[in-house]
């Protein structure tokens, strides 16, 4: 192995990959945050127990009903976000107009309660999920051994957010999408019905959320607080990124990742905080975020 | 006389506590062009934005076509075959000109071609591509009105639509207005420029403090000039 630095290359590889995979998740998850608040104007902090949710409905479809991966990579996220759509239609809905804070206590509470529920049924540890049969061992590229497993969690996680951005920001319903984040009122007396699009929207975004817990489950264990860690992080991300903006906050997310992972190489103290010493930088400098236009 | 497309009765309305509309009625037959003049805040928009659905706390009747709509979300009234060019444009700056021209949803036939509406707005075949957000007042105000052109809505709101543009647009968008006359839309504007309007409309309504004080057809305005220009204050 050729150092670098004092680093050894397969070290140097092994967390850029690993900063990816960090990197794809944040990607996802601030995605959905970043539609959601584009269209309901709510800070979604029910977003990370909703993540963990996705997780375990694809651990429960194995365990109980012996429904695989493949299966769980739909269903689970179907169902979360038809669960979102219940949340949106019965709770959130009655938030509109008022202050974000009134958004952000109601879903901050939703995810305590969510989490505390699945705590208490299956206690803090982990369940392990297994590497679908596809997927399975891995690659030596020479500098470093690629798990396919991992690849495919990046390539699928950049897929999504490439198509996701696509749909907003190409297509018809995109358009009236965008239209609707601008000026709902207007939009809606063009004679589009805006209501039923923000609880899809909703639905969409914790959708997305719920697959990226299924990405995850076969890489990090399925724990009732798997979200929680993660989501404080991806706030950040979104921050960073500029709340709202689509390319923003999947940019940001990769960016982040790797950013986090090349740390863990050449300063690993800082390795936790470098997210958040970023995101004081940018605030600083550029308030909207780095993609962000207005607040 | 047809039955009136729109029949408004005992409006009334509010923004919050303010009480601005106190009893508005008055009607609009299929195939007019009548104006609503009055001062600034005398109510004009917020009626048009009642009849449209778009104020929160409203009261008393507004028939379209025969049908109730006072309780009808903003939506369904659009539905119906309502139309409104807010006074603000309300042009998308995040959707191009293309996407802000195909948003409103087609509702019934009847409506103009992309063909003719660019026919009708040369300048905005050219600016197609553009973001919304980067148009000239002129162009933002073309684009209002086209947008509405396209859903096959038969009465067509336009608040304000001369306001803070050049003469030679002005010109141009009463020439669009013009010939919408003969396709059958009924147009229902609010406009302070007086002889840009006189030279459209086929009847005239003023109000005053949220209601209708007066009426004229169009070839009853010279006799009554002194009048509108006292309540008017021009």
């Amino acid at each position: 192995m050729i150092p670098l630095l004092g680093i050894s290359t397969q070290a140097l590889f092994g967390q850029l990959l690993l900063g990816l995979i960090n990197g794809a998740f944040y990607a996802m998850l601030s995605l959905g945050l970043a539609v959601i608040f584009g269209m309901l104007n709510i800070v979604n902090f029910a977003h990370g127990a909703l993540y963990m949710v996705g997780a375990f409905a694809a651990w429960f479809l194995l365990t109980y009903f012996h429904i695989g991966y493949w299966p769980a990579l739909i269903l689970a996220p179907l169902g979360v976000a038809l669960f979102g759509m219940v949340i949106e239609r019965t709770m959130l809905k009655r938030l509109a107009g008022l202050d974000h804070i009134y958004g952000l206590l109601l879903t901050f509470g939703l995810a305590l309660i969510i989490q505390g529920v699945f705590q208490n049924q299956f206690g803090a540890s982990g369940q392990p999920y297994p590497l679908p049969e596809q997927l399975k061992g891995g690659t030596n590229l020479g500098f470093m051994y690629l798990p396919t497993y991992r690849a495919w969690a990046v390539v699928f996680s950049l897929c999504v957010c490439l198509f996701t951005w696509f749909m907003i920001e190409k297509t018809r319903l995109g358009s009236v999408l965008r239209a609707a984040t601008e000026n709902p009122e207007l939009t809606r007396a063009f004679g589009i019905n805006v209501p039923r699009l923000i609880t899809l929207t909703y639905g969409f975004g914790v959708g997305l959320a719920a697959l990226a817990g299924v990405l995850a489950a076969p890489i990090y264990q399925v724990r009732p607080l798997m979200g929680a860690d993660f989501i404080i992080v991806v706030f950040a991300v979104v921050v960073i990124g500029g709340m709202g903006s689509i390319l923003g906050a999947i940019g940001a997310g990769f960016m982040l990742g790797i950013v986090e992972g090349l740390t863990k190489v050449f300063y690993p103290q800082a390795a936790n905080i470098v997210v958040f010493v970023i995101m004081v930088a940018v605030l600083l400098v550029k308030p909207t975020g780095l993609f962000g236009k207005k607040l | 006389m047809s039955e009136p497309l729109l029949n408004v009765s005992g409006l009334q309305a509010w923004y919050g506590e303010s009480h601005v509309l106190h009893g508005v009625d008055f009607e609009v037959r299929p195939g007019e062009v009548v104006t609503l003049l009055g001062r600034n805040g005398a109510g004009k928009t917020t009626t048009l934005k009642c009849i449209m659905g778009m104020i929160g706390k409203r009261q008393g009747s507004i028939r379209y076509e025969g049908e109730e709509t006072i309780a009808l979300s903003s939506d369904k009234i659009a539905r119906r075959g309502v139309a409104l060019c807010p006074e603000e444009r309300g042009v998308f700056a995040s959707l191009t000109v293309l996407e802000n021209l195909l948003l409103p949803p087609k509702i019934a036939d009847g409506g103009l071609s992309l063909d003719e509406i660019y026919d009708l707005f040369p300048n905005l075949k050219e600016r197609s591509t553009s973001m919304g957000g980067k148009l000239s007042g002129g162009e933002q105000q073309m684009l209002a009105i086209a947008r509405i052109l396209r859903t096959g809505a038969r009465l067509l709101m336009l608040d304000e639509p001369t306001e803070g543009l050049a003469p030679i647009i002005i010109k141009q968008i009463g020439h669009a207005i013009q010939k919408l006359k003969p396709r059958g839309f009924t147009l229902l504007l609010v406009e302070q420029n007086f002889r840009w309007a006189s030279q459209l409309a086929d009847r005239f309504y003023v109000m005053e403090h949220g209601r209708v004080i007066d009426a004229f057809a169009a070839a009853e305005l010279p006799d009554n000039m002194d009048k509108l220009h006292a309540y008017l204050g021009v």
